[in-house]
């Protein structure tokens, strides 16, 4: 096995994690799909392994991390900008 | 703060017999070779255990055991002047320490005017089947006259414990306590996610799993009230989590407003979802059996949680006064903590720490970031490591004489 730069840690998840510094047009082969990153993608941050829509639950440990506050494509970074807790908004009482 | 924590604590056991009758009825064809209790339970230890009933009696314990180089003596503070829940989880974790399956027989030694009597301590051991003796330093006499009491008697209890060999025992008798400590941005990567999957197949195989640290659940507590096994399960698991916030914030910390905090966000932590379910997530993926207030033993077998502090040593202690015979621990940045019965595998979550921390790392999970190992393969190696561990092989921790023991405190000594 080539030298693994990301890993996506239940098949349901929506999104896989950086494990070195990754950059924009690179190709990452995971288990079961390949994604072509569209940004860079620091260490230890997450990137979408296929399309989730505006409100979608992103997926990570095959359970929802949060909602999506815009559609995300394939291989875009997936973080503050983008997901937003869903504990959070529930306490706030702001939202759904 | 006694009102808080009177308030939120409640019975939180609901497992109902009939839930429990499927998992229960488990039966691994795998066998380890361990030491049956008379009470059913099976040790992967064969400890002879000096117990000091309250801080004052810590120092004769200790010279006690130093005439016999099979006895392990834990020492604390506790014992004296305490109140309402604190003061019964403290009696609870000393004797559970005691009836644990890893101990064979126990010394228990007292002064002789604690806050509680030593025949409460010995009692207790003698109901999970095992020899228990008493030595008081008052009625002996003193210092002297105790230590040299209690290695006669402690030198009878190991005639008993020490001639007893190893057997084949089920599987689905080996009750396991996860734990994590000295995070690091891989342990939700590799370390938790590999022992999650150990978890996941010992439940498989009828085994009990348990799962705790409640500060490190917060943010995650309705999908745990998603996971439980009954209705009543799931709403016990999110109560705990709600309680000790309440708690937190009595005190004035709030742990939801700094989480995740602007390191883990840099890290990329993007939600406290995530960051808490990076650390449950070694419990697997097992409906939770049953919600256990701190070191109370379960009823159930399957994946169990209980209400622990995130502090390794008193939340290990917690497990282990609850029953837990084996310990799989992972961390990032290398922790040396062992247990006073109970072998601890320590798992390091990168290869990094692995080579710098050799001597205290039982496992590298590194090798999955790596992209040395899949995560099946990692398992596959873990679990095997784990049976041999089982079956008798020392721990870096044990072999190191790491002995460590904790209780937790939620009222103030009086």
């Amino acid at each position: 096995m080539a030298a693994r730069t990301a890993i996506q840690l239940d098949l349901r998840d929506s999104v896989a994690t950086a494990l070195v510094p990754l950059s924009a047009g690179e190709t990452v082969a995971l288990e079961t799909v390949t994604v072509a990153l569209a940004e860079n993608i620091p260490s230890g941050h997450k990137f979408a392994v296929r399309p989730i829509a505006k409100d979608e639950a992103v997926i990570k440990y095959g359970q929802p991390i949060g909602r999506a506050t815009k559609p995300i494509q394939p291989g875009e970074h997936v973080h503050v900008h983008n997901v937003v807790s869903q504990r959070a908004v529930r306490e706030s009482g702001v939202g759904g | 703060m006694l009102g808080v924590r009177c308030l939120v604590l409640g019975v939180w056991k609901r497992a109902t017999e009939e839930g429990k009758s499927e998992i229960g009825n488990r039966k691994s064809e795998i066998t380890i070779q361990g030491y049956p209790r008379a009470n059913g339970t099976v040790g992967v230890r064969n400890h002879v255990l000096v117990l000091p009933t309250v801080g004052c009696s810590c120092h004769v314990a200790a010279k006690i055991a130093e005439g016999l180089p099979e006895a392990v003596a834990i020492s604390h503070q506790h014992g004296c002047a305490q109140i309402g829940d604190d003061a019964a989880a403290t009696f609870r974790t000393l004797t559970g320490t005691g009836a644990n399956p890893n101990v064979g027989g126990v010394l228990v030694v007292a002064l002789g005017c604690e806050q509680w009597a030593a025949e409460a301590f010995a009692d207790e051991v003698r109901k999970a089947g095992k020899p228990a003796e008493i030595v008081g330093i008052q009625k002996e006499g003193g210092t002297s006259k105790a230590i040299a009491r209690g290695r006669e008697l402690l030198g009878g209890i190991a005639d008993q414990v020490l001639r007893q060999e190893r057997q084949a025992c089920p599987f689905d008798r080996l009750v396991i306590a996860m734990e994590c400590g000295g995070s690091d941005s891989f342990s939700g990567l590799t370390g938790n996610p590999l022992v999650g999957e150990i978890a996941d197949r010992a439940v498989a195989e009828g085994a009990t799993v348990i799962v705790s640290e409640t500060t490190e659940f917060i943010g995650a507590e309705h999908l745990l009230a998603t996971r439980g096994a009954f209705p009543e399960i799931g709403e016990d698991a999110r109560k705990m989590v709600l309680d000790c916030e309440k708690v937190c914030r009595f005190y004035g910390a709030d742990l939801t407003g700094s989480n995740p905090s602007p390191g883990n966000i840099e890290g990329g932590i993007t939600t406290i979802e995530e960051k808490s379910l990076g650390c449950l997530h070694k419990g697997g993926h097992s409906p939770i059996q049953e919600v256990l207030d701190y070191a109370v033993a379960p009823t159930s077998r399957g994946l169990v949680l209980m209400d622990t502090p995130g502090n390794d040593i008193e939340s290990v202690a917690g497990m282990v006064a609850g029953g837990a015979t084996l310990i799989l621990f992972t961390t990032g940045r290398g922790t040396p903590l062992g247990c006073a019965v109970a072998p601890v595998i320590k798992i390091a979550t990168n290869t990094p720490l692995a080579e710098s921390m050799a001597e205290n790392m039982d496992f590298n999970a590194g090798l999955i970031a790596d992209g040395k190992e899949t995560m099946a393969e990692a398992a596959d190696r873990l679990w095997a490591l784990m049976l041999e561990v089982a079956n008798g092989r020392l721990t870096c921790s044990e072999a190191l004489g790491h002995r460590e023991f904790g209780i937790r405190r939620t009222a103030p000594t009086l």
